[in-house]
């Protein structure tokens, strides 16, 4: 047995085989349908079945889609378009009418000669949530600064807005996106003044109303400084007080004197101009941002030790959970006007997204509470033990691993706010879906067109929520900590 | 349509909001003088419909244009001096006589019918009515009905919570008839569920159905009914309490209708001006009397209120008329003296 050697052996293969290619049901298209596809009964069945009722789908209205008219001055026009191109009886889509009143479908009735401006607001908020959203890398940073510049400019050109308002908005542009380069920390100055900016671009007026708002900071911090050297816990309040009270009591006419000395400003814009997705995403923008921080604070109220906080956090989330948006956007739009002083101007878009946020916040409350919920009882007790006070605590250690879990919850209670910002069509402004429609309909050129607008407003609905959706998964990956 | 958005009341919220305007009202009084707030504002503030074919729409351009939008213009002209100082503000069927009430908008020019409760509850004041409409059915001309009472058990597409759901539920119970609601949202929708056969007939406004129709690819295989099943007056409404603003929007609907007859246009104002013998026409002009003072404005209100988009027959025509694609005949709202309803109260 033992003696049994390579020479005994009948063969022996002295070099390798070069590998087989693996058989046809193993590899490539094959292996993938039958393992995703086809890879038992049920499967089958399923895959069958979806391809049957894709079949069903693309076979009715392929023929819409693919007689498709552009170019017309009103639905009688598509049809004798239709009729003349593809025979007596053929149907088609008329999106000539998404042609003609996009523009309305963007910017409800803002001045057209104006668009730059909420243009530019949009470019560059993307500017101010860079160093916070997109800073992982510089190179990804970077990459998302010249999109945003590139596709700003691009939009400008398309719109054909004035030169000069063309080539301001590209200084400022390009200016920002060279500061990100240069001093990526100044970025997060922009950041924290940009709702200010924003809201001078959107609705114009004199400039002296933001400067008044950044003044009353600037009297809160005195404030803040003076108190605080008698006692730092009075300075805060001080601080605030101070602020409240020079927002509240004298930035309107300390703004108006100062224009009446020296005017200074661009055109002014109302808000009853302004509709479409203009509308919808200055509302959403502002409710999420809003949203976030009042949620965390709701929440961390919500488990406080103190009976009061508690009550009030546990009263205010289960009252506006318990409400639909729709009451309180009637609220908002009717029922204010009887209980403030007559004349009063309270403006119609700031009450919606006052409510919008109130709204979102008590379910981002919730959202965070279980992120608050999910994170096990040693990590507040190491908290403990090192010896950091409350807040110190929360910013440190809960608050981070707490939103992490959350972020599913978070991104999907924004992506739900920011399509009931389509619901303010029944206060009366102009969302893009309902508001918009409606009235383009109104005109007899477009009476009797349906799918088409709802087809489009639905098509950019989906890919600014799937944008979001995508950008929460990101970040789920970026900040994955666990042991994998 | 115009029914849809005309009647688009939900009951219960009628109450609840009439309560609230009661609220508002009796806060808000003692202080009405519109005409001075309008005046100081310098710009009408005209709740209008928020899209509604040939009554209310803006354009591309954003310019509102239609029936009721031309009311607003002639009151701007009658009170401040210029058609375009107007500022419209869209209401639905919820918010508009909230609008109203809570002084969000001086006056309503925006398609809702002229009932009781609204006069009264609502403490609201109709200035006039404007457009006098009816309820009315569209069938394919396949069904071959010629009649209403012959819907017997059909599927009829329906707005709900708007006093069109009433009224055919008043009229086939009081013909003894049966029929299956198919509940639609909006006229758009109706159209579509019309239009796919999910209905057998489809009833709102016969000014909406006119319309409706006219948008239709093959607008001959559809039949508006002969049945007229109610009365929808329409007209402008302004807040129950300032008299005196009442009477400015009434009677500067009443100078447009009264035009007409008298053959004032916005062609020939200027002439008659000069050269108009009719008594009647120069104090409507403000050539002789002193009209203009005694509802607080000037001599030309009527004037300048005609030169707007016209009167009553040029703002028809231009808007909804037989010229239009809408193509409304005068019907009921033909002058008195041409066998309608129109009749402007004297000039006197």
């Amino acid at each position: 047995m033992s003696k049994t050697s390579t020479r005994d052996a009948a063969f022996f293969r002295e070099t390798m085989l070069p590998p087989e290619p693996p058989p046809i049901r193993e590899a490539g298209a094959v292996k993938w349908l039958r393992e995703n596809l086809f890879s038992g009964p049920v499967n089958t069945l399923l895959t069958v079945l979806g391809l049957a009722i894709i079949w069903f789908l693309v076979s009715h209205f392929w023929d819409w889609f693919a007689h498709s008219v552009w170019n017309a001055d009103s639905l009688a026009q598509c049809r004798e378009i239709i009729a003349a191109t593809w025979g007596e009886g053929a149907r088609g889509a008329c999106f000539a009418v998404i042609r003609e009143r996009w523009h309305q479908y963007m910017f409800g009735f803002y001045p057209p000669s104006l668009y730059w401006r909420p243009l530019l607001a949009f470019g560059l908020l993307m500017v101010a949530l860079a160093p916070i959203l997109f800073s992982e890398t510089q190179q990804i940073r970077r990459i998302v600064l010249v999109a945003t510049t590139v596709a700003t400019l691009l939009f400008m050109q398309v719109l054909g807005v004035p030169t000069a308002a063309f080539l301001l908005s590209a200084i400022v542009m390009i200016g920002a996106t060279i500061l990100a380069e240069r001093h990526a920390g100044w970025l997060l100055i922009f950041s924290a003044l940009y709702p200010l900016i924003g809201v001078f671009l959107l609705w114009g007026g004199t400039l002296w109303a933001p400067l008044m708002v950044l003044a009353g900071i600037g009297l809160g911090w005195l404030g803040w400084r003076l108190v605080g050297i008698v006692s730092p816990m009075l300075a805060v309040v001080a601080g605030i007080l101070v602020t409240l009270i020079w927002w509240i009591g004298f930035t309107g006419e300390a703004a108006g004197d100062l224009q009446n000395l020296l005017p200074l400003g661009i055109t002014s814009v109302q808000s009853e101009k302004f509709g479409g997705f203009l509308l919808a995403i200055t509302i959403g923008v502002a409710g999420i941002a809003l949203s976030l921080p009042i949620g965390i604070i709701l929440a961390l109220a919500r488990r406080s030790d103190m009976f009061l906080v508690t009550s009030l956090a546990v009263i205010f989330i289960e009252f506006i959970r318990g409400v639909p948006l729709i009451s309180l956007l009637f609220v908002a739009s009717l029922l204010l006007n009887y209980f403030l002083p007559p004349g009063t101007d309270f403006d119609i878009i700031l009450r919606v997204i006052i409510m919008v946020t109130v709204f979102a916040a008590a379910y981002m409350a919730e959202v965070i509470r279980g992120g608050l919920a999910a994170l096990p009882k040693g990590q507040y007790e190491a908290a403990d033990s090192l010896g950091l006070d409350y807040w110190k605590a929360q910013r440190l250690i809960i608050l981070p691993q707490a939103l992490k879990i959350s972020i599913p919850g978070i991104v999907s209670t924004f992506i739900g706010m920011f399509k009931d910002t389509t619901l303010v069509t029944f206060v009366g402004l102009f969302d893009p879906l309902k508001g918009i429609s409606d009235f383009v309909r109104a005109n007899f050129a477009w009476k009797g067109i349906y799918w088409e607008p709802f087809i489009f407003t639905g098509a950019i609905f989906f890919i600014i929520c799937f944008s979001m959706s995508r950008y929460s998964m990101y970040l789920e990956r970026r900040l994955q900590r666990d042991n994998r | 349509m115009a029914l849809g958005s005309n009647n688009e009341v939900n009951m219960k919220k009628t109450v609840f909001l009439g309560s609230i305007a009661v609220a508002g009202m009796t806060a808000g009084m003692g202080m009405a003088d519109t005409l001075a707030d309008v005046k100081a504002r310098g710009e009408l503030n005209c709740g209008v419909n928020t899209g509604l074919v040939g009554f209310a729409a803006p354009d591309a351009n954003g310019n509102w244009a239609g029936f009721d939008i031309d009311l607003c213009k002639a009151v701007a002209a009658a009170v401040l001096g210029d058609p375009s100082k107007v500022k419209y503000v869209p209401t639905t069927g919820q918010t508009r006589f909230t609008a109203l009430s809570s002084g969000e908008v001086d006056m309503l020019a925006r398609n809702s019918t002229w009932t009781f409760s609204r006069d009264t509850d609502l403490k609201l004041d109709f200035a006039g009515v404007n457009y006098y409409d009816g309820q009315g059915f569209m069938v394919p001309k396949d069904l071959g009905v010629t009649s209403v009472k012959e819907l017997d058990g059909a599927t009829i597409c329906i707005q709900t919570g708007t006093t069109t759901e009433l009224n055919l539920a008043d009229y086939f119970k009081a013909n003894d008839l049966s029929y299956q609601p198919v509940n639609i949202d909006s006229n758009a929708e109706g159209e579509q569920q019309y239009m796919a056969g999910a209905c057998d007939a489809y009833t709102t406004d016969i000014s909406g159905l006119a319309a409706t129709r006219a948008a239709f690819a093959d607008p001959e295989n559809h039949v508006i009914l002969p049945e007229v099943v109610s009365k929808e007056p329409l007209g402008p409404a302004v807040r129950h309490g300032d008299n005196n603003w009442g009477d400015i929007v009434r009677w500067t609907l009443n100078a447009l209708i009264a035009a007409e007859e008298y053959g004032v246009t916005s062609k020939n104002i200027e002439e008659l001006v000069k050269s108009s013998d009719n008594p009647e026409v120069q104090r409507l002009l403000g050539v002789s009397g002193e009209l203009g003072a005694m509802i607080g404005l000037d001599n030309e209100w009527a004037k300048r209120a005609i030169q707007a988009s016209g009167n009553y027959g040029e703002i028809f025509a231009a808007n909804i008329g037989e010229q239009t694609p809408i193509g409304l005949t005068r019907g009921l709202n033909a002058q008195w003296t041409q066998g309608g309803l129109l009749y402007a109260q004297p000039f006197r």
